[in-house]
């Protein structure tokens, strides 16, 4: 196996026992973008230069004998939604195609401190909104299972450069699917925290209340040492949770006898495309066959979620994105009239076709006369949602669904029609709307191509989630498929 | 149902400028959105709170304390346009 197609733990290893240096993986990483990636395109900056140097202190630690942590001299991409200080950050949008941030988000501080070794920043849709990262105002990502197809998005980037061997894992965004969704597609491990278990610090936002940091992985043990990293209590996100944070490895327990698992027949139902339902019921059988007891569920809301969801994501994001007027940062229009004329210009020019689309629709939900038909109304729909998950938490310890209704679809296939496009993302929004942690695992392929397994908990129920989808895991080889390239 | 008129109205607020080709395609592409959505009037939500977060999360403040702030140099370093430590935009009056 090459350096490029390990774990982080396996690396880890290796470094500790100084088979290899982080030197040695950062360049052999490299070397694996430089071949591949221009058929993916997973990538918008590298940052090759400023990675050696952090692989080259992290050999001089190991040299010295000093103890290193699981994530030391290991290769990550961030996706290009969170900032790096120094480092071109741009959410894929020719708004913020300049920008530089000068400050760190907390995540990469804690990936600082733990002396990970940045490769550079991840292609996504444009302001983290779409299905496929084929809404990047630069260039779309090929699946490396087939180039001709969709990444899923908004992560799609981050996604692509782990199952593609540009990176050992990688930092992604998820408001409705965007982590989980790609990563179903790109065969994968994602993870969607409890919401306020990451900090949002240095996240550029997209809808406040639904967005969540998580980690992209080749395996439910990496999925674990990177929340170990990037989770806790931060004072410069007012809703980050102030709560403590557990040793997530402990529950890496290849075991899930006596774990109640709820199957939400509306995730089977209608939609749902025949194959990947088959990879699902298998997937169930296996959890049933360890010793879980699984039985079927409802969650009777479940259709209101998407309708719910677009509401309160594009009312939050017109909000969010009125800070975009070409003033203190990102692209100007050039020879506006007055400052009005600067603003919509550079707003028009600035931003894509689903930026503009999301922007107006939540304008539009939150305007004189609207505001209780849609937003309200979808507001109090979301207590509901809420409440189903609430009352199936009090029957069981997880629940169990597809991650997305079909395998990666063709590139273009659903550009031209916005909602066929937001109907990709239905197994995935409720979980956001409700706030709970969610993971996507690889569960089987349809057609040569992966399908995700979506297990959801209650609340910083992080811990149970991981148990399973390692017993999963140990007791399955999908996750060891890799895509010719 | 949606108008262009009021896609129009909707752009202004959102200090977009649409091309009439834009507009068009919103005026369509919304509507069927917004069609989609009507089916939220099914549900009766008469006495449920709305949530518009999920944290149970009331006054978060931080300590009154002096701290490291960016400098006035960093703070404009990514303006399109500045001059003597200040943003520079076109005329507003």
């Amino acid at each position: 196996m090459q350096l490029y197609q390990m774990t982080v733990h396996e690396l880890h290893r290796r470094l500790v026992n100084k088979e290899v240096s982080s030197v040695e993986i950062t360049n052999a990483v490299y070397e694996r973008i430089e071949a591949v990636d221009e058929k993916i395109k997973a990538y918008l900056t590298l940052t090759k230069e400023a990675a050696l140097e952090q692989a080259r202190a992290v050999d001089a630690k190991i040299a010295s004998g000093e103890q290193i942590g699981p994530l030391s001299g290991i290769p990550v991409a961030v996706k290009d939604n969170i900032c790096i200080k120094g480092v071109r950050t741009t959410c894929a949008s020719k708004i913020l195609q300049n920008f530089v941030p000068p400050y760190d988000a907390t995540v990469i501080d804690k990936l600082k401190a733990a002396d990970s070794v940045f490769l550079g920043k991840t292609n996504m849709d444009e302001f983290a909104m779409g299905s496929s990262s084929e809404n990047s105002a630069f260039f779309a990502t090929g699946n490396p299972w087939d180039t001709e197809r969709v990444t899923g998005g908004s992560s799609g980037g981050s996604a692509a450069s782990v199952a593609a061997g540009e990176a050992v894992c990688a930092l992604g965004s998820d408001t409705g699917g965007s982590i989980r969704q790609p990563a179903s597609f790109c065969g994968v491990v994602g993870m969607k925290p409890t919401y306020g278990a990451v900090s949002r610090f240095g996240l550029i936002a997209y809808a406040s209340s639904l967005d969540q940091i998580g980690p992209f992985t080749r395996d439910v043990t990496d999925c674990a040492l990177m929340l170990n990293t990037i989770c806790g209590h931060d004072p410069l996100d007012s809703t980050s949770a102030n709560i403590t944070v557990p040793d997530f490895t402990k529950y890496l327990i290849n075991d899930v006898q006596g774990i109640r698992v709820g199957v939400p027949k509306e995730y089977l139902a209608e939609g749902i495309e025949p194959e990947v339902r088959q990879v699902i019921e298998r997937a169930i059988d296996k959890f049933t066959s360890l010793g879980a007891a699984v039985e079927e569920t409802g969650l009777p809301h479940t259709e209101y979620a998407l309708p719910a969801y677009y509401l309160i994501a594009t009312a939050e994001a017109s909000s969010n994105l009125a800070r975009y007027d070409g003033v203190r940062y990102g692209y100007r229009a050039v020879d506006a009239e007055d400052v009005v004329d600067m603003f919509m210009r550079t707003r028009s020019e600035g931003f894509g076709d689903e930026v503009k689309r999301r922007i107006m629709l939540g304008t539009y939900a939150l305007s004189a006369g609207y505001y209780d038909a849609y937003y309200l109304k979808a507001l109090k729909v979301r207590t509901l949602i809420k409440r189903d998950f609430d009352r199936a938490f009090e029957k069981y310890d997880l629940l169990i669904s597809p991650t997305a209704p079909s395998p990666a679809f063709k590139r273009g296939e659903k550009t031209a029609d916005p909602l066929q496009m937001y109907l990709s993302d239905i197994c995935t929004l409720a979980v956001n709307l409700a706030g709970i942690p969610a993971v996507s695992i690889p569960a089987g392929f349809v057609r040569g191509l992966p399908v995700g397994l979506q297990l959801m908990a209650k609340p910083f129920n992080e811990g149970i989630l991981l148990r399973a989808a390692f017993t999963f895991e140990q007791n399955t080889d999908y996750h060891c498929n890799a895509p010719e390239l | 149902m949606i108008t262009k008129a009021d896609v129009e109205h909707v752009a202004l607020l959102a200090r977009l400028k649409l091309s009439e080709e834009e507009k068009e395609k919103y005026t369509e592409q919304l509507n069927a959105i917004l069609e989609y959505a009507q089916k939220l009037e099914k549900l009766d939500t008469a006495g449920v709170p709305p949530t518009a977060h999920v944290l149970p999360l009331q006054n978060i403040y931080r300590e009154d304390q002096v701290g490291d702030h960016l400098s006035n140099e960093k703070a404009i370093a990514n303006a399109p346009s500045d001059e003597g430590g200040y943003f520079k935009v076109p005329k507003i009056i």
